[in-house]
């Protein structure tokens, strides 16, 4: 291809990439490594409290931002380098509780409480989205041809649902006397409080996410399944090959890329994990990366919202989806370069 | 020719009906007015009085704090009317992003009670329509029963749940709004201002200390009486449990007392009854915080937009609004008559229960709070090490922020 048609059909894509990806993520870092302040002036106020018959009138002193002649607010941004990440991290704390092996000071940390969850939700996950997203498979590509649409349709409805309603509608399912937690009281014989303690709300979400997107496993297999040379099934077969065998020795490399494929996109996904937090309430007991980051954007009453940190918590995060996907990628990458030599 | 029929008698039906509610209103808006404000039965009440009017859209949204601020600094603004309460008004009055009401008031407010009227720095900036505090309702049946008095303090609640958790009346003997946020923080507020406490000395804040401690130990008493899933429970989920019978008692606003009596979703009406927030020692002032509910005005729009506006509002906080719904929340509106569900918010500010704290620095304290006592109500850390996180992580937003 010439050079020009090259760039001719690149090009669009290159700058609508810039402007998308690569200008939000410039923002991005920039605003982590400064701060944006207003610039304050105290003013003594009366404010006044409506009482039943009269009003509570008290002066006081209040911190308030200044205003320009147009009514602005007059702000001040400085370089504020790897504070806000400082703020985050706190590093001067990690090593106090790792040398006195004070674990539980450490994740009282909002960074690294997030990142344990964050963590183990990821990794957990993926093993059985995996395994139950090819079991599936194989099940529905071993059905009756007519009863396979129907199945598939079914087998789909979960991950067309919107993360956060289908988390809600479970929430509802089991907070206080939601219709199934009577159903496991009743089979259990006890009282069950599932939003009671971190970890059976740690159990809800993963359970509801695997769910969710083992659909998204399955329907990619089966696709894989379609392809699966026949006559090395049937040479198998006819070698007295079992069943578990054929599994592992024939469909399961055939497969292999497309399991890399399936944890790496479900890696990215979990690793963001934040609509179960909302759909939850989880969030006196386990709190996500991406939630974290939410909740500094999130503005209080008075209207302050902590913007340098929260830059910096997704610069985190995304750091974090870099370094997991770091080890699929390179072994795909030598794969990849071993076929090309042999 | 059917259907065409049918469509123009549908028609015709909403026409005589639109014209027969509009006309409980004096004018129509010439051009399209909305209110973003909270939701809950009070704002209903005075939106659809306001809608009466025609030409008029209300926005109701529990999140609608985090949408005002923007929402009003646009240019024009994307709402021409505000609903805000006492705390929610000041980013809006701190970004300068509504109006002077003196000349609105003195053209269209001889209505109006001095009481109304929320001067900042001598100018009316505000109409208050209500108060609001959170305070004492417990079921009367349950307390005759086992001949407990209605308790003062905190101290006569513990016994007092203690005795209706043994009884096994119902399924949990106390509700609290404990929801992890800011639910949580502002049940802290109210006893640790009940007890005297100061969140801040000059700058620097000021939680970590015996009342700080006191605070935190009895909220974490009175967790023991709550469904074990309180950290999930919010204002609605209290009152759901109240409704359905399974709670005795609570700390609840006075916005949701008339919810109790609601045919349609009480098993407990006239059960319910009202009382003031108790005191957390002896001496002390009430554990709440006295709120108001109000409308602001947007600054950018056009005078005639905020005229209109402002006709409209007294549309919808006039008697005629009140007279239809007396119980729902305690109206500082002309015509409004006390009754028994009023009863606990007017004790709570008469034993002198104090305003909610302004300020930006009590907006980050508030996030602080919620974001921290969690911790230590389910033990994972001692008080003292809570009280400490909540003053780090203070410091850390403030500094951020540039307030320290």
């Amino acid at each position: 291809m010439k050079n020009r048609t090259f760039i001719g059909f690149v090009g669009p894509s290159l700058f609508l990439m810039a402007l998308f990806i690569a200008g939000p993520l410039f923002s991005v870092v920039w605003q982590s490594l400064h701060v944006t302040q207003p610039v304050y002036i105290q003013v003594e106020t009366e404010v006044c409290t409506p009482g039943f018959l009269s009003q509570k009138c008290t002066k006081e002193t209040q911190t308030q931002p200044k205003l320009d002649e147009n009514g602005k607010i007059i702000t001040e941004t400085k370089f504020s380098g790897f504070e806000s990440y400082r703020a985050l991290l706190k590093p001067e704390l990690i090593f106090k509780h790792i040398s006195e092996r004070n674990w539980l000071g450490l994740t009282n940390i909002d960074f690294y409480k997030a990142l344990r969850f964050t963590l183990t939700f990821t990794l957990i996950t993926l093993p059985i989205v995996l395994v139950l997203g090819l079991m599936i498979a194989l099940c529905i590509n071993q059905a009756l041809q007519s009863l396979r649409g129907p199945i598939i349709f079914v087998s789909l409805l979960p991950f067309v649902i919107t993360p956060v309603i289908g988390a809600l509608s479970i929430r509802w399912l089991f907070v206080g006397d939601g219709i199934l937690s009577i159903l496991l009281e009743w089979l259990l014989k006890r009282e069950i409080a599932l939003f009671a303690q971190g970890w059976t709300i740690e159990i809800l979400m993963m359970s509801y996410r695997v769910w969710h997107v083992a659909p998204f496993a399955f329907i990619v297999f089966y696709a894989g399944l379609q392809t699966v040379n026949r006559d090395s099934l049937e040479s198998a077969i006819v070698d007295g090959a079992t069943r578990w065998q054929r599994l592992q020795l024939v469909i399961l490399p055939h497969l292999s890329p497309l399991i890399l494929f399936v944890s790496i996109i479900h890696l990215m996904d979990s690793y963001r994990v934040f609509e179960e937090v909302i759909g939850f309430r989880s969030e006196a007991h386990v709190i996500s990366l991406q939630w974290l980051t939410y909740d500094l954007l999130t503005p209080d009453d008075t209207g302050n919202r902590l913007i340098s940190r929260a830059s910096a918590s997704s610069m985190l995060t995304m750091i974090g989806i870099i370094f997991l996907l770091f080890f699929p990628l390179s072994r795909s990458w030598r794969e990849h370069k071993l076929r090309r030599s042999g | 020719m059917k259907k065409f029929l049918i469509i123009a008698s549908a028609l015709t039906a909403l026409f005589t009906s639109s014209a027969v509610s509009f006309a409980a209103c004096n004018f129509t808006p010439s051009s399209k007015l909305t209110l973003l404000a909270n939701s809950y039965a009070a704002w209903k009440a005075v939106s659809d009085a306001m809608g009466e009017c025609g030409n008029f859209e209300a926005e109701l949204d529990a999140e609608f704090r985090k949408k005002q601020p923007d929402a009003f600094a646009a240019n024009p603004s994307l709402y021409q009317l505000g609903g805000i309460s006492n705390s929610t008004i000041q980013p809006l009055l701190s970004a300068g992003t509504i109006r002077a009401l003196d000349d609105l008031v003195a053209k269209y407010g001889q209505d109006l009670q001095p009481n109304q009227l929320i001067r900042i720095n001598g100018q009316i900036m505000a109409i208050a329509m209500s108060v609001n505090n959170q305070h004492l309702m417990y079921r009367e049946d349950v307390l005759n029963s086992l001949g407990i008095t209605v308790p003062q303090t905190y101290y006569e609640l513990l016994s007092a749940v203690d005795k209706i958790a043994a009884s096994g009346q119902v399924d949990y003997a106390f509700g609290g709004t404990y929801k992890a946020g800011w639910n949580l923080a502002e049940e802290f507020v109210n006893m640790y201002l009940g007890m005297g406490g100061q969140f801040f000395k000059g700058t620097q804040p000021n939680v970590n200390n015996v009342m700080g401690i006191r605070t935190l130990e009895m909220m974490r008493n009175l967790t023991h009486y709550m469904d074990p899933e309180y950290l999930v429970a919010d204002s609605t989920y209290v009152q759901q449990q109240f409704q359905q019978g399974k709670i005795a008692m609570a700390n609840l606003w006075a916005t949701r007392a008339a919810a109790m009596d609601d045919q349609k979703e009480s098993q407990v009406v006239g059960k319910v009854k009202m009382a003031a927030a108790p005191y957390p020692v002896t001496g002390a002032l009430p554990a709440s915080t006295l709120w108001w509910d109000g409308v602001v005005l947007a600054k950018n729009m056009t005078d005639q937009q905020a005229d209109e506006a402002f006709q409209l509002l007294m549309e919808g906080i006039d008697k005629e609004m009140v007279s239809e719904n007396n119980d729902l929340a305690v109206w500082l509106i002309n015509g409004y008559e006390p009754g028994p569900m009023a009863k606990g918010a007017a004790e709570t500010a008469e034993n002198g229960a104090v305003p909610y704290p302004n300020g930006m620095e009590m907006g980050l304290m508030h996030t602080a709070l919620g974001n921290n006592i969690a911790d230590f109500l389910t033990g994972k850390e001692t008080a003292d090490q809570t009280l400490k996180d909540i003053e780090a992580e203070y410091k850390t937003a403030a500094k951020e922020k540039g307030l320290l």
